[in-house]
């Protein structure tokens, strides 16, 4: 993965100066707290309803098990011995001191880590696909263009005080796992009939208040355009983006109200002056960046101990459900990625202690290559297991609580810190995804559903990404009391829909019979094999509906 | 027009180094104030560009044309306004300015300048700094210097570091 050298480490040191000198200013009363809220902001910390939360940003999903290491240490010294993995590959911490927020983010740089621009009206993290450069279906590893653009938006002086957040996520494979079309801009890779590398560009997707799928502004840009067509693609928001009303500031809004071949047309003028400029991509360039990704020694996995593999999941019930729902193919035979589910009852989703993080380090260095990756679903993936391993790491996960078989299941729900921790959440969410979790957890049943993507978010902002759930629960406040609005048949991969609202809100207690009455429609309408989005979108809202409100 | 309507900047930072402002700025649309040199709405001074005792100040929300361009070359002193310091937009009208249309006389940030905008400013082509007047002079040449390294070309750099990097290895 990517290594610092002195002039990434140089930058993040003088970060933590600056940030520190800040905070004293900002202690003696000789800045503001609206001037100091963007600075805060723009270095990860947020003020919140019980205490500060300092979100710190994991590029594009990438993490060395030193790194992890560093990260528990750190939740110990000064938090309370956990952290939250969010839905944007970021780690939250919910319990920091203010006065510790320096320190911490010194400590940080020592593992070459930061919380740079993980918040604030500015180019946030950019997040990617988390099976990158390990996925059969890849046609081109996306992490050197992730760090490539990391580079490019890092204290970027023209783009610190954009009209709203701007989030990037690109994607290298032909199935698309990183949402690309609901961020403000997605990146497809992909290469055309001549074998060259070439970028789809999409601009104005995103969810919040008004959920948006993203429009291809630029189908077959080259790839050594890719720097110079994104700065045209941001300033132009950063000059016609709407600045008077926050609601209405984010990207989508503009390429909605001027059009996309307008917006378009704006992007390529501005960009005619910006191509071929300094900051246009040679081979060496792109050389240089992948010589950081380079792939594993992985050592050679006879056949014999394949063919071992796949006795074990027909000798073993608990094994081979575990294979089915949490381990993933790999491009190279002998190999898999697991997927360690952060999902249980007993904890928030997303949640991960201390303990767990020391642990799991340790398995990624046992098992693979002490490489360890956060996946916007706010699970783990330990991307290079040999099949011979893989029986001696579910035990060990088991006995650590992290092999839950549930990975792609209703169980696996994607869900913000809603109400408990966040000040802006009109509604608690952790516990609702606990209610569900609690009435549908037998097994069988789970897996007859088949995969369904079931997304909670405390507020119109979405961070629990509920537009985009097969299954999406909202919370939201009316007159001081917290309601559910169940919505049905969104989806965040290449036929991404946004979900439909099913009808009036309900209260929390209701949520899990609702959803099992959802859960009956389609089990009784379903066709065959049809999973639940494909059974939803072909008999539409309303048997759910006559069903839900009967 | 009586002087107290006119604005003068307490702490100016011009080239990193402090200085006497001996320029005044009136934000009025519609009234040619006396006192000289003077910074003036853009509007206003479209009427006699060639004073060079004259100087205008473009809204955040100026469309720099060409035009409008060639016509700003001429100004001894081009000034660009944050009316809020969260509104971004006079950074892209600095750098257009100095990149893509080669103006070479004094870009000057006034309105709501702060401290910690100044690093920013500077890579984008202002070169000098016109800080609100509650902005202390020591914070202010501290956070210009708060980083001795970037990702991006700018109007301080001519290549990306990606770039640099290259040429070292």
């Amino acid at each position: 993965m990517y290594r610092y050298d002195t002039y990434d480490q140089t930058l993040v040191d003088e970060r933590v100066t600056q940030f520190r000198d800040q905070m004293e200013r900002y202690m003696a009363g000789r800045l503001g707290e609206d001037e100091f809220r963007p600075l805060r902001l723009q270095n990860g910390l947020y003020i919140q309803k019980h205490a500060p939360m300092l979100r710190i940003a994991i590029p594009y999903g990438m993490l060395s098990s030193r790194q992890l290491r560093a990260l528990a240490t750190i939740t110990r010294r000064y938090d309370r011995g956990y952290g939250h993995f969010s839905t944007r590959q970021n780690l939250q911490l919910n319990w920091p001191k203010l006065e510790d927020v320096p320190d911490i983010l010194a400590e940080l740089a020592q593992v070459q880590m930061h919380a740079i621009q993980t918040s604030g009206n500015c180019i946030r993290n950019t997040t990617s696909d988390q099976f990158a450069g390990i996925a059969g279906d890849e046609v081109e590893d996306p992490r050197p263009w992730c760090e490539l653009i990391r580079q490019w938006s890092t204290l970027h002086p023209e783009f610190a005080y954009l009209p709203r957040k701007f989030k990037i996520a690109v994607t290298g494979a032909n199935a698309d796992r990183a949402a690309i079309q609901v961020h403000d801009i997605g990146l497809r890779l992909w290469r055309n009939a001549q074998g060259e590398l070439r970028v789809k560009v999409l601009a104005g997707g995103g969810m919040g208040r008004t959920p948006m799928i993203g429009d291809v502004v630029r189908e077959d840009l080259p790839w050594q355009h890719l720097l110079t067509y994104l700065e045209a693609c941001v300033r132009v928001y950063n000059q016609f983006g709407r600045r008077d009303n926050k609601f209405k500031a984010r990207i989508k809004i503009l390429v909605k109200a001027l059009g996309t071949e307008e917006y378009r047309r704006r992007v390529e003028e501005e960009w005619a002056h910006l191509k071929d400029g300094p900051q246009t991509l040679t081979d060496s360039a792109v050389e240089a960046a992948r010589s950081h990704f380079p792939e594993p020694e992985r050592r050679s996995v006879d056949d014999r101990a394949i063919t071992q593999f796949s006795r074990l999941i027909d000798e073993s019930r608990a094994f081979g459900r575990f294979v089915t729902n949490n381990v993933t193919d790999h491009k190279v035979p002998g190999y898999k990625a697991v997927t360690l589910s952060l999902k249980r009852r007993e904890h928030a989703p997303g949640d991960v202690t201390a303990d767990q993080m020391d642990a799991i380090a340790d398995l990624a260095d046992t098992y693979s290559f002490g490489e360890i990756r956060v996946t916007h679903e706010q699970n783990v993936v330990l991307s290079d297991v040999p099949v011979d391993q893989l029986e001696a790491l579910w035990r060990a996960l088991d006995d650590l609580g992290m092999a839950n078989p549930t990975v792609g299941t209703l169980n696996d729900i994607i869900c913000c810190p809603g109400g408990d921790y966040c000040s802006l959440a009109n509604a608690v969410a952790i516990p609702v995804a606990q209610a569900i979790q609690e009435r549908f957890e037998d097994l069988d049943f789970l897996y007859d559903l088949g995969p369904l993507d079931l997304n909670i978010s405390g507020c119109m902002n979405a961070c629990g990404h509920h537009h985009v759930g097969h299954i999406g629960i909202l919370g939201v406040d009316k007159k001081g009391e917290e309601y559910y609005q169940v919505s049905l048949g969104g989806n965040s991969t290449d036929d991404a829909s946004l979900g439909k609202i099913l009808g009036p809100s309900f209260y929390r207690e209701d949520v899990p019979s609702v959803i099992d009455k959802v859960l009956q429609v389609y089990v009784e309408q379903r066709q065959d094999d049809e999973i639940f989005l494909d059974t939803y979108r072909r008999i539409g809202i309303k048997p759910f509906k006559e069903r839900v409100y009967a | 027009m009586p002087d107290s309507q006119l604005e003068k900047a307490r702490t100016l930072i011009k080239l990193g180094q402090p200085e006497e402002d001996t320029w005044s700025l009136s934000r009025i649309e519609d009234e040619m104030p006396s006192s000289r040199p003077v910074i003036i709405p853009l509007a206003l001074w479209m009427e006699q560009p060639l004073d060079e005792a004259l100087a205008p100040w473009l809204p955040s929300d100026t469309e720099l044309t060409g035009e409008l361009a060639r016509i700003l070359a001429k100004a001894p002193l081009v000034a660009i306004d944050f009316p809020a310091f969260t509104d971004g937009r006079g950074y892209t009208l600095a750098r257009l300015l100095r990149e893509r249309y080669g103006y070479q006389g004094e870009i000057r940030a006034v309105g709501d300048v702060l401290v910690d905008q100044l690093f920013y400013m500077s890579r984008c082509g202002f070169d000098a700094l016109a800080l609100r007047d509650d902005q202390r002079l020591d914070d202010a040449l501290r956070a210009l210097g708060a980083f001795s390294v970037s990702y991006q070309p700018a109007v301080d750099v001519d290549e990306p570091l990606f770039a640099r990097r290259l040429k070292q290895a």
